[in-house]
């Protein structure tokens, strides 16, 4: 009886140790700023997105080796939304009320984007999104960092008309949601320049389509008919590998009928057999073979940090590099973490791309970036072909679309509004 | 703009150079060759666009016995640099390294490793012309199929000087196929003629060619101006170019009958060959085999490892992959039908969680020892590409290879059933357990080899979907659904069921695909199935007898 007395005294001490311990170290977390990392680490996307969160980690570890932000240490807060688009509204949740983060860095699929949404707009929160999306969108709480349809699906579709002479279209995507609005964007601005109806092909597959066959022999057939034909592809995720592959089996080269990807890059490209890619194209707003200094410092870096000299980078992490990079200035900037002050505070910061320029943050929240369109070679880097001469500015609503091409997104006063109608001007607000 | 204007001046120079390069071959001859050959290289290897192009065109006068050589290596990928000397080699890859050759002199310089040497980068606007110098220069090979490929690659882009080069090789030229290629280049010319009667011939000419080409250009007769006259003025010509284009299309037709065919099989024979280990398991032994899919994904990872490990022999590595995958995957069957099926025969339910269960498990060991991110399976050299019948309809190679190899399985797996003593045990434990039992036939036994059996084929399915998908550790989800599908659909516990099921499956969705799209396509076949189902509860070819009654 009395070793456990003795042992339910120990305890009790113990206890109250520890509650000291933990209240010091609570003490001690109150001077960081914490940033919220909302990627996932499982499921079928964590083969991208576990990347971009290791990006985040090496981004907040530079700036802290920097000597942090106002003085303060930055805290990285990982959480797994586990490819599961609901959980990421959860997450999201949790990141904002219990950890109480500064900023979220997160998402890769537009269907998580729009899950987390509600939740950012609800909690007042700040969300950098670093992938190529569908546009039509511009939230207050939301900083786009990736591509809107204008800076990658666009000038790729005018590369292929003016410098390959593509008078024939085939636009080809998985079927979800940004594919079907890309699709749809670029299917009115072929129109709009004087392409038939007949001369343009929609194709939607499944997710992880492994069978094409037929899809590529209608390619074939559509792009036999003596005119110049082109493949845009939304295709995404694995799927390609198989399209590719039966495009190179029947006989179909990147000389005859080029195929544009929006979805593959170099970290698609890594560690795949790449003999039927040679010579495909992709649009992006940054090439990891693109030759400046500070894009080498960059691969450096990150070869470093995740201590495997065979890693590549990609155009989303650049957007995070960015994005991350905007929001330290803003912070600077507003000298606070305050939601509202960097919302106001980060329009207009500009930061060097690692491409050559000097992108900016503007009023309707997404970027200036630079579209390059890039030749895939056998070691699964981009040659560039071509490049717009300045940076394109981010364009929330398509002007190629009825609908929205009277809608502007202005997050400056007078208008503040994500959803404004120049018509009829009225803001119809959010539309999640 | 002036970057576009200084392109147009260069091409404009490069055909000017051209006719030149055609006109007096005698000056190239005065100049070193060699001198030349390696300038032109060294100026194509780098520098801006346009100045690469010129050096291509430079490329195609000199006249040294090794350009043919270094322009194809260049073309393949195979041309490369020394980064310490920038001396050009042709590289062959090996387990070393590189396996060096002086694209010059030809000089045999040894292995070096993959770092020592660049690769020479190219576009698709130098691959184009290249591949045309290439074909002009092919044009005088030695062996017919090269000419022949040579002539067919020159139909699109026929411009006067190569119809003067092809008609003073005509007169050399001994070979049939060769000879018919150009007089299709020549009729395809002669249609532009003044002459109506000179048109009328090649039309006459044109009439055999199962060519695109040609279909266009006859398109191109019917159509009419922006002022709506024809561009072929004379109404004989358009009917008679009328007729032969609907003669041609009703070829056209019968050759997609024929593509939307073999689609359709390839697809079938892939069904087939996922669910047939399944019609074992499931339809012999009447196992819900949840994990059947892993299997597959294991002899997929099996042949991935077999490639690893003999890199230089990639078609023997398939080969070898074959009962390598049938052992791997039949042993890890074995495994899971003595650790845990036994114990829950006759608890169909039950059974289902837990080979559920280890499918789970067979996804993460998979994801842990190889990393979630697909793996590469390569597809040698035999299998890629396809088989051109002629310009409508040409087969892939590795759909072709899949076909047949499932048609063997199948004819195998039946011999197995119907000749060995394994068989014969099978299918008395299958028809009535207690009886075989009685009758001194070890039941626990023949269940297990039944089991590895099974399994051991969805193994060797997994080899033939390496080469048509993504090895990755989901690649089983993607085929569980359809392959019970199939077994289903074919009638449980038979083997030529589930061959019909899944070829007449695979057409069924081939055929609707071009009108439906993919995915609609897809859910209309689950549909018909799910009527079929409840129309023919046991599916095509049901079980008759007494084993059914004691079921």
């Amino acid at each position: 009886m009395k070793i456990i007395d003795i042992s339910l005294r120990t305890l009790t001490q113990m206890g109250i140790v520890v509650t000291l311990l933990t209240g010091a170290g609570a003490a001690v977390a109150e001077e960081t700023i914490k940033v919220g990392v909302l990627h996932s680490l499982s499921g079928t996307m964590a083969i991208s997105e576990t990347t971009l969160k290791d990006t985040m980690l090496m981004l907040i570890d530079e700036q802290n080796k920097k000597g942090g932000l106002l003085g303060k240490k930055l805290e990285p807060v990982v959480v797994d939304p586990a490819s599961n688009w609901p959980l990421f509204a959860e997450k999201a949740r949790e990141l904002l009320t219990k950890d109480k983060v500064a900023a979220i860095f997160g998402c890769w699929t537009s269907v998580s984007r729009k899950s987390v949404l509600p939740v950012i707009e609800e909690l007042n929160g700040v969300l950098f999104y670093p992938v190529q999306y569908e546009g039509e969108e511009s939230s207050k709480n939301v900083f786009y960092t990736g591509a809107a349809p204008n800076q990658q699906a666009i000038p790729a579709v005018d590369y292929l008309m003016n410098d390959l002479k593509a008078e024939r279209w085939v636009l080809a995507g998985t079927d979800y949601v940004y594919p079907r609005t890309t699709n749809k964007i670029l299917e009115a601005y072929l129109k709009a320049k004087g392409v038939d109806e007949k001369d343009i092909m929609i194709n939607y597959t499944p997710f992880g389509h492994s069978d094409w066959q037929s899809i590529v022999a209608d390619i074939k057939k559509f792009g036999s008919a003596g005119k110049k034909t082109a493949v845009v592809s939304t295709i995404n995720g694995d799927a390609n590998i198989p399209f590719y592959k039966e495009l190179g089996n029947q006989g179909i080269s990147a000389e005859d009928i080029p195929v544009v990807a929006f979805s593959v890059g170099e970290e698609e490209l890594s560690g795949i057999d790449t003999k039927p890619l040679v010579g495909h194209l992709a649009a992006w707003n940054y090439f990891m073979s693109v030759d400046t200094t500070k894009n080498a410092a960059f691969i450096q870096q990150w070869k470093d940090y995740i201590k495997n000299p065979k890693r590549v980078t990609n155009d989303p992490m650049e957007a995070h590099y960015i994005g991350f990079n905007m929001w330290v200035k803003a912070v600077e900037k507003a000298g606070t973490t305050d939601p509202e002050a960097v919302q106001k505070a980060i329009i207009g910061i500009e930061y060097p791309n690692l491409t050559g320029g000097m992108s900016k943050m503007l009023p309707n929240h997404h970027i200036s970036k630079p579209v390059l369109i890039g030749e895939i070679q056998e070691d699964g880097q981009f040659l560039t072909v071509w490049q717009t001469n300045k940076l394109v500015d981010g364009d929330a609503w398509s002007d190629f679309l009825p609908e929205s091409k009277p809608i502007i997104a202005d997050w400056t006063a007078p208008i503040s509004c994500g959803n404004f109608n120049t018509e009829t001007k009225k803001c119809s607000g959010q539309n999640y | 703009m002036k970057a576009n204007s200084l392109k147009r001046f260069n091409r404009c120079f490069a055909v000017a150079l051209l006719v030149w390069l055609w006109a007096g071959q005698a000056y190239s001859q005065e100049m070193n060759p060699q001198v030349t050959l390696l300038d032109s290289l060294n100026r194509l290897k780098q520098g801006a666009m346009p100045d690469r192009e010129q050096a291509l065109e430079q490329l195609g006068e000199v006249n040294h016995p090794r350009t043919l050589t270094v322009l194809q290596a260049l073309l393949n990928g195979k041309l490369y640099q020394v980064a310490s000397n920038e001396q050009l080699v042709i590289a062959a890859e090996n387990s070393e390294g590189y396996q060096l050759i002086d694209a010059i002199t030809g000089e045999d310089l040894g292995n070096k490793p993959r770092s020592d040497v660049n690769k020479i980068n190219l576009t698709n606007t130098i691959r184009v012309k290249l591949r045309k110098l290439i074909g002009q220069l092919e044009l005088k090979s030695e062996d017919a199929t090269v000419r022949l490929a040579a002539v067919n690659g020159l139909i699109k882009a026929t411009d006067d000087n190569t119809l003067a080069l092809l008609r003073q090789l005509e007169t050399t030229e001994r070979d049939e196929a060769v000879l018919e290629a150009m007089q299709m280049i020549f009729a395809l010319k002669d249609l532009k003629s003044e002459d109506k009667a000179i048109r009328l011939t090649a039309l006459v000419t044109l009439k055999d060619f199962n060519n695109q080409e040609v279909v266009n250009r006859l398109n191109v007769l019917m159509e009419k101006d922006s002022a709506g006259q024809y561009l072929e003025t004379d109404a004989d010509v358009r009917k008679q170019a009328k007729l032969i284009l609907s003669e041609i299309n009703a070829r056209i037709q019968f050759y997609s009958i024929l593509e939307t065919l073999f689609f359709g099989l390839s697809l079938g024979a892939v069904l087939v060959l996922a669910a047939i280990g399944l019609a074992i398991t499931f339809g012999v032994m009447g196992v819900i085999n949840m994990a059947h899919g892993e299997l597959m994904m294991l002899g997929a990872y099996t042949t991935y490892v077999i490639q690893q490990m003999m890199p230089d022999h990639l078609g023997l590595s398939i080969v070898m992959a074959i009962p390598a995958a049938f052992l791997i995957s039949g042993l890890v069957g074995i495994a899971i039908e003595r650790g845990i099926i036994r114990f829950l025969y006759g608890r169909p339910l039950e059974t289902l969680l837990a080979t559920f269960g280890v499918s789970l498990f067979l996804q993460q060991t998979v994801r842990s020892i190889f990393s979630p991110l697909n793996r590469s399976v390569t597809t040698p050299e035999w299998m890629s590409g396809s088989l051109q019948i002629n310009d409508f309809l040409s087969l892939t190679w590795n759909r072709f290879y899949i076909l047949v190899f499932c048609l063997m399985v199948f004819v195998l797996l039946l011999q197995i059933l119907k000749r060995t003593r394994l068989g014969l045990e099978v299918r008395a434990v299958a028809q009535n357990r207690g009886m075989a039992k009685v009758m001194g036939i070890p039941t626990d036994k023949v269940d297990a080899m039944t089991f590895g059996l099974g399994s051991g084929i969805a193994g060797v399915a997994g080899v033939a979907l390496s080469q048509i998908t993504n090895v990755g550790p989901n690649l089983g989800q993607a085929y569980i659904v359809d392959s019970f599908m199939v077994v289903v659909f074919g009638g449980v516990g038979n083997l030529w069921g589930t061959l019909v099921a899944g070829f007449s499956l695979g057409i069924a969705n081939k055929i609707l695909e071009p009108y439906a799209g993919a995915v609609l396509a897809k859910i209309l076949v689950l549909v018909f199935i799910i009527l079929f189902i409840q129309k023919r509860p046991s599916g095509l070819f049901p079980q008759k007898g007494r084993a059914v009654e004691a079921k």
